[in-house]
């Protein structure tokens, strides 16, 4: 018996909480954004979450039995990555476009880094990057909801916005959603923003679809409100100040429904592995990429710059970490 | 009776401590043998009194050394010394160990008793010196130093926190010998005389906290001797965490309790010194507590010193399955065994036989910068990246997130998804990070 006595340093028991669980309770959040994408913009969009799931899968097993090492295509971290960024995609993309996407998400952001955990950029993230510059037509040709007549093609309300489109370019009913904020606010405009009824990427049109993962996730503690939370209030109050028609006039609201804002505060500005380990460092973390995003929105040629935000400030995550080391115990200011 | 503030970090294992805390204690018979090591504290090492082939009495002084920060070690079992040899040691791996076999029955005073009211401080320490009292807690560093303390003393705490998974011994003894220790607490008041003391205890030990009170109301001690009932969170227990919790004072990074004028007792430790003072009984016995899901027969234990693990299993009638570990003191900082060949020690509050089951065993994996490790660290440093430095040895960047504050409570490792070993990379960088 003695012989198959374990002997090492405490602490001898461990949480049952293992990163597996976690990575699968990420995947279980994420699903409700899919079907929401997939009801509103119908099969293609099943089509495209599918293939990328399916090359993140085949990447990180390739590479890792390339590398000799345990194939561990099963924690839920490529599944999470391959969803992402089928999530962060316009639902009408050709099909080699996510498995292009995926298989460099995987390959040269994650596995080249040497795999889970030493990755410096979120991979869904710098996947999508990757396919907006390689591919820039692809990547702005946005389907409206399938219940819309004018499916010949149309732009996401904040591009309607920034570029001033015209009726001909962009789909009617856009135009019209963004006309009708213009002159009534109604709860019926931000109700179809909120509901995801408008075009956009698969994943980041149904608000409430996210919030209910991230509500999951929050109650779990797999992430905290420190990220979201800052990134979302600082865009929403950027948004407020500049962003109408005189100061402290704009339409904060509409600024935080549309783009990727939730999706990407809720579930890649919460990536454990490429944002910073501390609150302090984490509420940093959210106000620059609202700070960001708000730049990118207003200046930039891009109508959107959620996902450039969070790969700048991952960017900036060491340096984040180096500053907003914890004031360890036994620190005081010595009274007089 | 309050709640007051609390030190941040912290985990809530589960506490494992329903299978011990309604078990009174029993005293485990006079094994045939005993293995006395002659470290059994901090401090200079003992030496020898007797040698192989001599009698020896039950409380004999059979090892001492003339250092002062050092404790005497005493027979717990009346027969003759068969040798005087290395064995294995818990804590040490190895030391020098004084083996006795039991004999005729035997007892000898090795204090000479006095009425307690009449001794003077000085009297009391020399009492509690000769007796080899440490403190029982699991650190063992000798009660008489600690209690001759540089600076004045002006609140002290009894530590009833037992906020170790499994352990129920403190527990135990505080429903059965509430009296006892607080006699022994008084003793601790007379010598150091503080202006304000503390009993702190989790608020899951509700027994003890409602046999306490009446005790306390009994011996008239209300309004001297303040309850404090602490919130169930590991490490309650911890010394500088339980100085935090109950009086606002933050221990300064280095520095000890006496640095903010506290001092902490641990429970067993006061009714060693009870039993010492009014009874001129040398600490050759404690209680401990016995567990885990892999022995048959659990509960909480009067042992003898030196008595063997494999006693004590046979005393609980063996095994119900092969333990995976077996562990003295708590699952959270105690020290994994190989042999069952160990001798009980001072210091041992526990012996945990651990089952697969309970071990929750995984192979570590990559950091995934979940910063878990450092919301729960009490100490507040940030064990995610002294790991992530060590791993790759680079010692040298360690120092910037001060490894030597550790207290190695285990919380880190314990909260890690990927199971990394934390606790083992702050400990070498404790040795290498300079």
């Amino acid at each position: 018996m003695e012989n198959n006595l374990i002997v090492s340093v405490s602490p001898h028991i461990k949480t049952k909480d293992s990163y597996i669980k976690i990575m699968w309770s990420v995947v279980l959040a994420l699903l409700p954004a899919g079907i929401a994408g997939v009801f509103i913009f119908g099969l293609s969009a099943l089509k495209v979450i599918v293939i990328s799931l399916i090359t993140a899968l085949l990447t990180e097993a390739i590479i890792q039995k390339l590398r000799h090492k345990r194939i561990t295509i099963f924690d839920g971290s490529c599944f999470i990555t391959g969803l992402l960024l089928a999530y962060n995609l316009p639902p009408s993309v050709p099909w080699w476009l996510p498995s292009v996407g995926s298989f460099f998400a995987i390959a040269i952001v994650k596995q080249a880094f040497g795999g889970l955990g030493y990755n410096i950029f979120n991979p869904a993230l710098a996947g999508r990057a990757f396919l907006l510059a390689s591919w820039p037509l692809h990547m702005t040709r946005w389907t409206p909801p399938h219940w819309t007549t004018d499916a010949v093609s149309s732009a996401t309300p904040l591009a309607i916005l920034k570029h001033n489109l015209s009726d001909a370019v962009s789909g009617a009913t856009l135009i019209g959603i963004v006309r009708e904020r213009e002159f009534s606010h109604t709860l019926s405009f931000y109700g179809k923003l909120f509901l995801g009824d408008r075009a956009g990427c698969i994943g980041e049109v149904c608000i409430l679809a996210i919030l209910l993962g991230a509500v999951f996730l929050l109650y779990k503690g797999y992430i905290r409100w420190y990220t979201p939370f800052s990134f979302i209030f600082t865009v929403g109050f950027l948004s407020w100040v500049f962003l109408g028609k005189g100061l402290f006039k704009g339409d904060w609201l509409f600024y935080i429904l549309t783009g990727g804002l939730f999706l990407g505060a809720f579930f890649m500005a919460t990536d454990y592995v490429t944002t910073p380990l501390t609150k302090k460092g984490q509420i940093i973390f959210g106000l620059g990429c609202g700070i960001l995003t708000f730049l990118i929105r207003k200046f930039s040629g891009y109508p959107e710059g959620v996902s450039y935000s969070i790969l700048m400030m991952n960017a900036a995550t060491p340096i984040i970490d180096r500053y907003t080391k914890p004031k360890k115990f036994g620190i005081i200011k010595q009274k007089q | 009776m309050f709640l007051r503030n609390k030190f941040s970090g912290g985990i809530h294992p589960p506490t494992y401590k329903e299978l011990t805390q309604n078990c009174p204690i029993e005293e485990i018979p006079p094994p045939q043998k005993v293995v006395i090591p002659l470290i059994q504290h901090i401090g200079g090492p003992c030496l020898p009194l007797v040698k192989s082939g001599e009698e020896v009495k039950l409380g004999q002084k059979i090892g001492s050394s003339d250092k002062y920060i050092s404790s005497p070690v005493h027979a717990s079992l009346a027969g003759k010394v068969s040798h005087i040899e290395d064995f294995n040691h818990p804590v040490l791996g190895k030391s020098p160990a004084i083996f006795i076999e039991r004999g005729q029955d035997s007892y000898t005073n090795a204090i000479s008793q006095k009425d307690p009211t009449g001794l003077s401080p000085e009297e009391l320490k020399k009492i509690i010196q000769e007796a080899g009292i440490v403190g029982l807690g699991g650190a063992g560093f000798p009660t008489h130093v600690k209690l001759s303390p540089p600076k004045p003393i002006e609140v002290l705490i009894l530590n009833a926190a037992e906020c170790e998974p499994y352990l129920t011994c403190d527990e135990r003894l505080l429903c059965e010998k509430p009296s006892e220790i607080l006699k022994g607490l008084e003793i601790i008041i007379k010598i150091i005389s503080p202006q304000e003391i503390f009993l702190g205890i989790e608020d899951n030990k509700e027994e003890a906290i409602g046999i306490l009170k009446n005790t306390l109301q009994a011996m008239g001690l209300t309004n001297k001797i303040k309850m404090v009932i602490l919130k169930t969170k590991y490490p309650q227990g911890g010394e500088k965490q339980l100085i935090k919790a109950i009086t606002g004072k933050e221990v300064p990074s280095g520095g000890l309790p006496f640095d903010v004028g506290v001092l902490v007792q641990n429970v067993q430790t006061a009714f060693a010194i009870y039993e010492a003072v009014y009874k001129g009984k040398p600490l050759y016995e404690r209680v401990i507590t016995v567990s885990g899901k892999a022995i048959k027969k659990r509960g909480n234990f009067k042992v003898r010193i030196g008595t063997l693990v494999s006693e004590i299993v046979e005393f609980c009638g063996g095994f119900i399955e092969n333990p995976k570990k077996i562990i003295f003191g708590g699952p959270m900082m105690g020290i994994a065994q190989w042999s069952l060949e160990v001798p009980v020690i001072k210091g041992t509050s526990g012996i945990l036989f651990l089952s697969e089951e309970e071990l929750n065993f995984e192979e570590p994996g990559p950091c995934i910068r979940c910063g878990r490790c450092i919301e729960v660290c009490p100490a507040k440093i940030m064990p995610a990246s002294i790991a992530l430095a060590g791993e790759y040895k680079r010692w040298n960047i360690v120092p910037q997130y001060h490894p030597l504050d550790c207290i190695e409570c285990g919380a880190c490792s314990y909260i890690c998804p990927t199971r990394r070993d934390l606790v083992q990379f702050i400990k070498l960088a404790k040795q290498y990070g300079k």
